[in-house]
This record gives C-alpha cells, structure tokens and sequence, in this order.
C-alpha cells in the first residue's frame, strides 16, 4: 500500500519533469549560495585560528609591545629572569618569491604545552629543531619552497597551508630580525612573589586571553558582511521552492483524495508528503553543496586578496572541506524544504475528503490580512528607525537593515494592491479593466515572489549605490593622498641616504616612517610625516582645530584617522598617549579609506626621537616629474626599476585592490537577482496552470490566446515596474543604512552618499527584463495553448 | 439564415485512431429561431456548438455565421466573431473572478463595443441582481452566477447565442426560473438561441429540436 | 606550565635515537662529548661552573629542615644542564639547554616546580666568580661555594634560604671519579655535604622560618650509564653521631645490582665504598603515582657496623615532572640515627 501510495505520488513528479527540475534548482541554488558563503566564512576563520593556534592566541594572556612592532630579547630575559613565565614568538612573512608563508617562531621549552606548536614540534629531532636547522611547513607548500634554503624542510600535515614552524631562532634569522620578538605568552601558572609588569616591562602591554584572535576579531564584520548577503540569497531562493511547492500540491488534490478514498490516512499522506519533501531536500542539498563548493572555490582567491588587502590577514588560497559545513548545509537545505513546503502540507491537511468546493485559492486577500501585514510592515519600518537608540553595534546595525527590509518586503502587497486598484479604476478599456483587475487578483500568489524581487533589486540598488559612493571617496581620497610623483622604496641605508640626498637639488623628500603601536587596547600604525607644503596644500580634514600642519611639524599634537577617532571617541581637543612618556593633543581628523586599522601621524621629529631604530626605507618624491626622477635614481643610485612606481601607477593599484574587494559583492549581487528571476518564473508557472479556467472564458469571450499571452508577459512586466518604483526609494534607504551606520560599525568610517541614475536605470532595464524573461515562456505556453485545453474547461460535469 | 451547417465533420484522435464524433452534419436556423439539441452523453452536442462558437476546428464541411464563414476564419477572426455576434453560456458558469458582478455584466458588451448601459440596468433589475452588482462572483449562489453570466451574454447583443447546458448545475426550480429568463430575454433581445441540454423538458421550450446521435442529426 | 613530555624525552637523547636506552636516555652512547677519565685534578673555582663538553650535569641540592616547633621539612633544588651537541656555541642556536627543578616536602605535601631554558642567551647558566647559578629568578649564588643563597618558586610555594658551609668538599669514588658500572661507566662527582641552612619557606600556610642541614652534589658526565642500567637508588644520609653517607645502587635489567658509596667522618675524611661494601634492601613498599616503590630501605655496611633503616618523610615524594623520580627526605634509625635523602629513579610504571 506504501508503495503504491509513494508511487503514485512520485508519478507526478515524472510527468512533471521541469517542476521537479526547478524545485530541486531553486533549493540547491539556495543552499549554494548560503553554504558558499559559509565555506569562505569558514575557511577564512579556519586560517586566522590556525595561525592563532600556533601559539594559542586567544587561549593565553599575551605580551605585546605598546610600541613598535618588536619587543627586545633583552626585556623577554628580563622579565624570565624576573619570574614571569613567559614564551617568546616571532612571527613574519617569509617571501618565496611566487608566495609568502606565514612564519612562526617559536622557543619549544618555555612554550606552553596547550599551545598547537607545541605537539607539531614534539614530531621532529628537537635537537635539530632548536639549532635552527628545520623548519615544517605543510606538504603542499614544500613544493614552492624550493631547495635552495638555509634550513631544511620537514613536512607536517598538522601544519596549515600557508604557515610554516621554526625555531626562534631560526626565525630570527630566516626573517632578518636577530633579537627581536614579536609577543610573549604568559604562561597560566605563574611563580610566587612575580613583580607587577610596570617594573620588569613598562614597554609592554598585557593582553588578555580573548575568544578570538585579533585577525579574527578584525574581519568579523567583513564576514558578518558576506554572511548578512548568504541569508538574503537563501531566503530568496526559498522563494523559489515555495512555488514550486505549492503547485506540486494544488495539482495533486485530485490523486491525495483518491489516495485517502482508497483508505490512506491524512496523517499518512502528510507523513508521505513529508518524506517525499526531505527527500528531494536532501538531494537538492547535496547538489547545491557542491555548486557551493564550486562558488566558494572560485571566489576564495577574491575573498583572500580581499582579507589580505584590507586587514593583512592571512588566508590559505586553497578550499578545505570541513564536515561540519557539509552537514550544516544538507541541514539547511532540509530545513528550507520543509519551510517553504509547511504551508502547502496544512492546507492540504485540511482538505475535505468530498470533492466540493475547495477552498478558494483565488479569493482576493481578506481586508484583516492586508491591514495585518500593513501594520506589522509600518511597525519593522518604525523599528528600523528605531534601533538607531539601542544602535552603536555593527549587529544592531544589521537589525536595522534587516527590519527595513522586511518591514518593506511585506509592505509591498498592500502598496501594489492599492496601486493596481487605481490602475484598475483609470483604464479606459475593457482589456486593461480585466488586466488590472486579474493582477490584482494574482498578487497574493505573486506576493512571495514579488517580496524576493524587491529584495535583489533594493539590494542591489543599496549596495552598488553604497560600493559606487565608497569608489568616489576612494578615489577622491587617492587624489588626497598620494600627492608624490614618484614613490621608491629603499633596501639599504645607502639607498635611503641616496634618496634622502636630493632633497639637496630642490626635490622634496617625503619619507614613510612608521611603526604598528597601541594606543590604549587599539592596535594603530603610527607614521611620522615630514611636514611639506604639498600636505597643507592637498589634505583635507573632517575636524580641525588650528593650524593642524604647523603644530603637527613642531610635534605639538598629532593627526588621527576617522576609524581611530571614531572607534575610540576621540577629537580634535582631546590628547591621546603616543609612548609611556608622550601625550599628544589631537589637532585633526583625517578621512582615511585605506583599511580599517587607526592611523597617528606625528611629526618626524618627535618620531625619531621616539623610535630612533625606525629607518624610513619608503619615500615620495616631488619635483622634476616621474620619468625624470625614476631614470635618475636608476642611473645614479642602482635602483631597481621594481622598487619604484609613479603617482599614476600607484593609483591603478590601489583601485584594482579596490576593485577586488567588491567582486564578490557584485558576485553575489547577481546571483541573488537571478534567483528572484526564477522565483518569478516559478511563481507564474504555478499560476499558469492554475489559471486556464478564468482565460479560457475571457478567450470564449473573444479575446485571442495571443492577446492573453501579451497580456501575460505585460503583467510580469508592470508589476516588476511597480515593484521597482518601490525598490528605489527603499535601496537608496539601505545604501545610507549601509554608508551612514554599517560603514561606520564595521570599518570606522562614514561615507558621503552619491546618487547614480545611470546605474539605477541598467538595473531597472535588467530588473525588468528578468521578470520579462522569467514570465516569457508561462507567455508563450498560454499564446500556444490548444484550444481543446480550454475547451475541457467547458466539458460538462454531467 | 442566420446560421448555416454544411456537412460538418469532426473526430477525434482516441486510443485506438480516429474517433468520429460528428459525421455530416448540416443544418440552419434563421435569425429569432430557438433550437434545442438533445443527445446522449458523449454524443457530440457540445462539440457541434463549440464548432459553431469557433473555439474548435472542424476537420470538414462549413459552418457559416451571419454570412461569415467559421470555418474559414483564422484564430483571430474566429475571436472576433466571438466578440461581435456569439454570446455563450455555460454549465460552469465562466464568469471572471476577478471582476465585480456590475464589470462582468458589462465586459462582453465592451468587448464588443456595444455597452448600452440603460440595457444593460434592464437586464439587471430583470434577472434580479440589482442588489449584487458590487459583489464578486465567488458569493453568490449558482443560480445567481448563472443570471450573471446570462446578462453578460444578452447585454452584448449577440445574435448568435450558444447556451451549453445552462442549467446543468442548478437545482430544479432555480433551473425553471433561469430558463423562464433565458427564453424571455433572448425573446426580447431577438436573438437566435441554440441550447445543448439532454432534458426533453427544456428542450420542448424550443421552437424546434435537433436530435443528435451517433454523429448524426435525426 | 609544563613542556610536553615527548620532547624532553628528546632533551636527553640525541640526536635521532630510536629508543632510551636507561633513564632519561643516560645509557646512550653519544659521538663527539667527553668521557670522564681516572684521577682527576680538579681546578676550582672552574670545576664548580659548566663542563658544555660533558653531555649532562647538575648542581643538586637536598636539605633537611625544622622550624622552632620541630616539624620537618625537606627541600629539594636541582638545576640541570643538558647538551644536545657538545661544545657552546651562544646565541639560540645553541646546544645547551637547561631544565631545574625544585621542591618542599612536607609530612603530607610535596610541591614541586619545573623550569626550562635555553642556554645561549642568559636565561640560564652558572658563573663561577662570584658563583651564581640560575635558571629564571631561580638563583643559587654567593662569593664563593661555601656561603650561598638560594632562592626557588612555584606557583604554591617559595624559599629563600642561606647556606654556610662548615667542612670541606667531599670528593666521591677515586678523587672525584666514580664509576657507575662493572663496565666501566663513569662521571665526576664531588659534594659539599656540609652546609648549615637558616631561611623562610613560603607555603600555601603561610611562611615559615627553618634552620637545618643541607648537601650539595656536583656530578657531570657523558654516558654514565651502562645499556642495561635501568635507574638507581641513592642516598645522602647524615647521622646524629657526625658522620655522613653516600650510597647508591645501579640496577640493571638483569637484576644485578652495582653499588658504591663514599663514608665521610666528622672531620671530612672520607672512606669509598666499593659494590661488596654495602647492601640496600627494600623491605616496605608504597603505590606513588601509580606505580609500587620501595619507600622503605634496610642499609647495610658490615665494615662501619651500620644496619639501619630507612623511611620517608612523606612517601608521596613524587617528582612530577617531565622526567619522573622519587626524591625526598628520609630517616634512618637501627644502628645509627639521623636523616638524609632518598632518590630513586628508573621506576616503570
């Protein structure tokens, strides 16, 4: 009985073969776009714990310098020889020409056994190990290393991608820092009578142990980014199966009833229907894992240019399948399917078991229902205005998105109702009356997938008017910045005199100083800016409080970035603590859309007396224009062209750095509108099928199936319009929430607003194209119906 | 002759080839005449009057509406005859959900550009639906659907009008009532009425009776 | 903290041993490090610093202590030095490393505390004029060998305490040379078994102030195990009557057992012991970590009428460290009394 019960119902899905099609799409194009997202989240996570790991950050309190980037060997004896536990780590990029491992060094004896060195390194001779003659580095990257290194290779799988192990010493001198160190971990157990840290160390800063690594910690709104995107994507595809859903079982009422006639029971149909949803769940699941696979995999190496770009955070380029991703998006898949299939399950639970009227799928949307969802709609709105008091994170942020989106989302039908209703009241003939009217009557149908269009394009409007505006700043801000005509970078001191030297022939020399610091628990790099005119001439400040160049050169005050002054409340009047011993009043706030990191910039004196072991080794230079200037520093002082890069060059990088960052956005921008392109079209051949009788009394009635089937793809067509009339307004709104206040959360900065018509009106042209081309073929089919079709309509039930 | 059949034919593809439904059929019925067709179940009326309405092809023979010949006209012209000059009821009723009682009376008039609203409020006060005209279809009882879908078909002057069963959903009185309504109203309106039914009770209603068997008019 | 105890076991072993070979690897045969030879002259105070040629080394030193109610204490402070290649060369890449460990025994505690460094940058090392020699803020140091203090912490309890020595330095086997094996193998071993110690401990309770005796073992080698040596028990005994003892026994695989030991009269003169001078008997044994010790001891020393026996202060005296032994203070009673130091390492589980 079971079998003939599944059979039956599984016949359906054969005779309906591009249905089955679409469902088992929509869902696995859901879950690849959700468990994509999700692997590159999780991948890039992975990286940062597996680069934490090595030393268990975030596991144990850490000493890092308040200053620099490098503490002396000296002060990590003398804090051992003080009592304080601690276990000295260097780390580094080690450049392999093609690639850069992220080098760790460590000392095996003083470091804590929890720490994931600690057994990685327990697997090698340790007599070799702490003579510095091994280094262990995953097997794949053995392979890029090459032989022709001062240190031998020992393969480790339990090494990540990307990372390589070696002793601190052999660190230090793989990484040209002999001495130095770049934190210590403290130990958990420490000796009696240990003096406090400001008598040993006052230089260093005690870290405690956190959830998360700072690496971590710095791109989680990165991710939140990506993820806030996974879940729109999904939701929107849901979309999709929900259609396709509801038509499998609005078409199967007459087989369910005669199932039940034949003596099944309902609670054991619902269980088949069920089953036969998990089912298809499950395998739309597996496919969407993989073509999430695939998509995670080819936006991986822009996500990890990104990540590296923006934050210096190290990703392996490379995707590794974590089982718990596997399983999270089978679940997800699953959790969708029976999500999007519930409703149709209840309605069909409570079907009669007598044919007779079946409750009337085309009765207009009850007034109660409207009034309902209009105000639970105004109420999200209000509420995303109203996060604005609670406001202040990045989540709360989201919040706000999201209530916007939604309280708009479900705003939607009654706005469209009450448009088509005006339509309706204007048309002038009887076709259009019909026209208006019979939308109308679609739009509870239509709704969900209506809702999923006006999602893709607000978002798509939002974050493009966001991502555009950011590129006028960005570019604006490059102007701002690089002001030299030529930059040089310096590998000796010789090279730094040379460049230093012609300043003598009127050519102005702007050296980069600069050290990675912490002011306060903020990590911020400190530069020392060697005062010019050309500063004064182009920078341009957000808050200023006097002559900001002048006192900045007498090392009366400092300049901090928008992200530093907002992250810690600070501005112009306030002072921040540049060393133990220095204190700098705040004398501007610079616009900086570089990365997220905070920026001082002090005077270049005050620098080098502060820092005198910091060696400019970058220089800009103006004067004499950048052919000239490149040519002579090649002839004169042996540089190579590779160490120089004019003004022009330099911008086209940085906006190609720019240009990377949003290629995933842009990616996903796409994806999620052709998704809600599908869930239209699903949606319309639900409604296709389901609408024969009412078109074929028009058509009895003398209107032609052609007419009917222009008809149809005009309607598609008006209400993408009116959803897109409602989409502008509203994406604009998600571009400021997204400019004015996750900007601001995620990377310190609050980005002015432009407006870009053109690009509005290629989405609109595309918008409405996907809705044409998604109700094209429900058009088609309805020109081409046999009349016979229409005529069983009129077959006599006697 | 308001309506001429010339050896009409029709079949269709069953599971085992051809199935011949009509087989040379010809008839005609001058403009004002009632004609009932009464046959068995399966016996082809419903296809004869759907060939006649233009919604179905022919495989031969020639029906001519008006002058105009059906069986030649192509899928537009055959919709444009639909408009002009055939009105059609059916079983099922076929009124548009979507339209107001008062839009659906006056859709086929516009459709064929003869809405007269004075007989259109006649024919609404005459059915007794006066009281439902803002109502949608969907709340109202059958006989009241069927009075709609009648008005919508007179208020456009058809002179054809092509009735399948009307009254095959009703009960007995509502049945005799609507068909009191239909007769009085195609009467009134001069239309010529060809009504399919398998009741010989309506069907002696008609001026003349048409017998449809195996294919065949007898 | 404590370094995993994988690769301690490569502190000891080098470079690329299969497996140790006898405890903590002392029976392996290592290329290029110094053996002990006969008849040492030693040069002081340079002997009492590091011999980076010999494989491993240690200043060893165990006290007996009471405070002013009499309760008994013992005290245990060693640092190692460990080569993984002869020679030094300073620097990170050097093959000294150093590990130290310390520790207060009470009648029912035993705190311990475990320290690592690397030799080459100054986390640990000894010097020798003034002598100092440390490992973190562990320091046992003073102008010469005979007046020191010592200080040690963990992170349960700390001491600080002074040494005064009051007799000369004890030289054991032929002037130093103390063969560990009927096959030969040997170390250089001298002690200064002599010191009077006054100073605080610092336990969990509370402070508290002792006075009592301690003695000092500085032995270097580089293979002085035989390949059948599994570990040994060794004492360091001081009698009311003045006179002190060392005794040890080797065990091997086979059962055997190879003795020796070094009588000292009050007036520093000393008498060696050979293996047929002296018996130790284990006659009561306790489970300790796991494993069945022999806490109590029957000794035996025909030629100086001594026939006594031994028992712990308290018999949990377990070293928990990344090389695992037994260390604590014992006393004797029988033919003699007095009290002293038990070590017994090479225990399998």
């Amino acid at each position: 009985m079971i079998a003939a019960a599944l059979s039956s119902l599984w016949s359906y899905w054969r005779r309906n073969p591009l249905q089955l099609a679409t469902m088992i799409g929509g869902l696995a194009l859901a879950t690849a776009l959700w468990s994509g997202v999700q692997a590159l989240n999780t991948e890039a996570r992975a990286s940062y714990d597996a680069a934490a790991a090595v030393v268990g950050e975030g596991r144990y309190d850490q000493l890092v310098p308040r200053a620099g980037e490098t503490l002396d060997e000296a002060t990590y004896l003398a804090l051992r020889r003080a009592g304080w536990q601690v276990s000295p780590v260097l780390v580094g990029s080690l450049d392999l020409g093609e690639v850069a491992l992220h080098l760790t060094g460590v000392d095996p004896l003083t470091l804590p056994a929890g720490a994931g060195a600690a057994g990685q390194v327990a697997a090698v001779p340790l007599a070799q190990f702490l003579a510095g003659e091994v280094m262990l580095a995953h097997p794949a990257d053995l392979a890029q290393f090459g032989t022709a290194q001062s240190i031998d290779l020992i393969a480790s799988p339990a090494i990540t991608q990307g990372m390589a192990l070696a002793d601190i010493g052999a660190a230090q001198r793989l990484l040209g820092q002999a001495g130095a160190i770049s934190r210590l971990v403290v130990a958990p157990d420490q000796p009696l009578g240990r003096p406090p840290l400001a008598e040993v160390a006052p230089e260093l800063l005690l870290q405690p142990a956190q959830g998360g690594s700072d690496t971590a910690q710095l791109t989680d709104s990165f991710h939140l980014n990506l993820t806030a995107f996974g879940i729109l994507s999904f939701a929107v595809g849901i979309f999709i199966v929900y259609g396709a859903v509801g038509l499998a079982f609005e078409q199967r009422r007459a087989m369910i009833r005669a199932l039940r006639t034949m003596g099944l029971s309902m609670r054991f149909v619902v269980v088949l229907l069920g089953a036969e949803i998990a089912v298809i769940s499950l395998v739309s699941g597996a496919i969407g894992v993989v073509l999430g696979y695939l998509l995670a995999a080819s936006l991986l190496p822009d996500v990890a240019a990104t990540l590296r770009g923006l934050y210096g955070a190290q990703v392996a380029g490379t995707l590794q399948l974590h089982p718990s991703w596997w399983l999270s998006s089978l679940g997800i898949a699953l959790l969708g399917g029976i999500l999007a299939a519930a409703s149709a399950i209840w309605r069909m639970s409570r079907l009669p078991l007598r044919a007779g009227r079946d409750p009337q799928v085309w009765a207009m949307q009850s007034a109660r229902g409207q009034r309902l969802q209009l105000v639970l709609g105004l109420a999200l709105l209000v509420l995303s205005g109203g996060f604005v008091v609670a406001g202040g994170s990045l989540l709360a942020g989201f919040a706000r998105v999201a209530a916007l989106l939604l309280g708009a989302a479900l705003l939607l039908p009654p706005l469209l109702e009450v448009a088509l209703h005006v339509a309706q009241r204007r048309a002038r003939s009887v076709t259009a009356e019909w026209f208006w009217a019979d939308t109308r009557q679609q739009l509870p149908r239509l709704g969900l997938a209506l809702m999923a269009l006006l999602l893709a394009i607000t978002a798509n409007i939002g974050v493009s008017t966001m991502v555009s505006s950011f590129r006028l700043t960005f570019i604006g801000f490059l102007d701002q910045r690089l002001i030299a005509e030529v930059y040089v970078s310096a590998e000796t001191d010789a090279q730094s005199a040379a460049i230093e030297a012609l300043a003598d022939d009127g050519i102005t020399v702007l050296p980069l100083l600069s050290v990675e610091t912490r002011i306060g628990p903020q990590k911020v790099d400190l530069y020392g800016a060697r005062v010019a005119p050309v500063y004064e001439q182009y920078w341009q400040f957000l808050a200023q409080d006097g002559d900001v160049w002048s006192r900045v050169a007498a090392g009366e005050a400092a300049i901090i970035n928008e992200q530093f002054a907002r992250r810690a409340g600070l501005w112009p009047g306030d002072s921040i603590p540049i060393s133990p011993t220095v204190t700098l009043p705040i004398a501007g706030v610079v616009g900086d859309y570089g990365n997220p990191l905070g920026q001082v910039i002090i005077g270049e004196e005050l620098f080098i007396t502060l820092f005198p072991e910091t060696r400019a080794r970058q220089f800009g230079l103006i004067g004499g224009g950048a052919d000239a200037l490149m040519a002579r520093l090649e002839a004169e002082a042996g540089f190579d062209p590779a160490q120089m890069i004019d003004q022009t060059a330099l911008k086209a990088a940085s906006l190609e750095v720019f240009e990377r960052t949003f290629t995933v956005t842009s990616a996903l921008n796409v994806l999620t509108l052709a998704v809600a392109g599908a869930a239209i079209l699903m949606s319309l051949l639900t409604l296709a099928s389901m609408r024969v009788p009412q078109l074929a009394s028009v058509w009895a009635l003398g209107v032609t199936r052609h007419r009917l089937g222009q008809l149809e793809l005009a309607r598609a067509v008006a209400l993408a319009v009116l959803t897109l009339l409602f989409a502008l307004p509203l994406g604009l709104a998600l571009a400021y929430l997204l400019l004015a206040v996750i900007n601001v959360e995620a990377f310190g900065w609050k980005l002015p607003m432009y407006l870009f018509p053109a690009d509005y009106a290629r989405l609109a042209v595309a918008s409405i194209g996907a809705a044409a081309l998604a109700a094209l073929v429900p058009a088609l089919r309805l020109a081409r119906t046999p009349p016979a079709r229409f005529l069983q309509v009129f077959a006599n039930e006697t | 002759m308001l309506l001429k059949i010339e050896n009409l034919t029709k079949s269709y593809s069953g599971p085992d080839g051809r199935v011949p439904v009509l087989q040379g059929i010809s008839l005609s019925l001058d403009a004002g005449e009632t004609l009932a067709l009464t046959g068995e179940s399966g016996s082809g009326k419903s296809t004869l009057l759907h060939l006649i309405g233009g919604l179905d092809h022919a495989d031969g023979g020639r029906i001519l509406v008006g002058g105009q010949e059906v069986t030649a006209l192509d899928d537009a012209g055959r919709a444009a005859l639909r408009r002009g000059m055939v009105g059609l009821i059916f079983q099922q009723f076929n009124l548009i959900p979507s339209l107001t009682v008062r839009d659906n009376i006056r859709f086929q008039a516009r459709l064929a550009g003869r809405e007269d609203p004075a007989w259109a409020a006649a024919l609404t006060d005459a059915l007794g639906l006066t009281e439902q005209l803002t109502k949608y279809p969907e709340d109202l009882s059958g006989g009241q659907q069927q009075r709609v879908a009648i008005a919508r078909t007179i208020a456009a002057r058809p002179a054809l009008i092509l009735a399948d069963e009307p009254t095959g959903n009703l009960d007995e009185d509502t049945a005799d009532r609507v068909m009191d309504q239909l007769t009085r109203l195609v009467d009134e309106a001069g239309a010529t009425l060809v009504l399919v039914t398998h009741s010989s009770a309506l069907a002696s209603r008609m001026a003349r009776q048409c017998h449809l068997s195996h294919g065949r008019l007898s | 903290m404590k370094p995993s105890a994988i690769f301690l076991a490569f502190l000891l072993v080098v470079p690329t041993v299969a497996a140790p070979q006898g405890f903590a690897g002392m029976a392996t045969a290592v290329e290029g490090f110094n053996d002990p030879r006969p008849a040492p002259a030693f040069s002081f105070p340079a002997d009492h610093g590091a011999h980076p040629d010999y494989r491993i080394e240690w200043w060893y030193l165990t006290a007996n202590l009471q405070d002013a109610a009499g309760t008994d204490y013992g005290l245990h402070w060693t640092l190692f030095r460990s080569a993984l290649a002869p020679g030094d060369t300073g620097g990170w890449d050097s093959p000294q490393v150093w590990f130290a460990h310390a520790a207060v025994t009470t009648e029912d505690a035993h705190l311990t505390a475990e320290r690592f460094a690397r030799g080459g940058i100054g986390q640990a090392g000894v010097e020798i004029d003034p002598f100092a020699a440390w490992i973190d803020e562990w320091t046992l140091s003073g102008e010469t060998l005979d007046a020191l203090s010592l200080t040690a912490s963990g992170d349960a309890f700390a001491y600080d305490i002074t040494l005064n020595a009051n007799g000369p330095l004890i030289f054991h086997g032929g002037g130093g040379y103390s063969v560990k094996s009927p096959e030969g193998q040997a170390s250089y071993y001298y002690s200064q078994p002599s010191y009077e110690v006054t100073g605080t401990l610092t336990l969990p309770g509370g402070d508290v102030v002792v006075t009592g005796t301690a003695w000092l073992d500085r032995e270097w080698s580089s293979n002085p195990l035989s390949a059948d040596q599994q570990g040994w028990d060794w004492f360091s005994l001081s009698f009311d009557t003045g006179e002190k003892l060392m005794a040890a026994q080797l065990r091997s695989v086979d059962g055997s057992r190879f003795r020796s030991g070094t009588w000292i009269m009050p007036d520093g003169t000393t008498e060696s012991l050979g293996d047929d001078a002296l018996t130790l008997t284990p006659i009561a044994s306790t489970q300790v970590a796991g494993r069945d010790l022999p806490v109590e001891w029957r000794i035996e020393i025909p030629s100086k009428s001594v026939d006594v026996s031994s028992r712990p202060l308290n018999a949990q005296a377990w070293m928990d460290a990344s090389i695992p032994y037994w260390e604590g203070p014992v006393f004797v009673t029988g033919s003699h009394s007095g009290r002293g130091y038990l070590e017994m390492t090479g225990y399998e589980e």
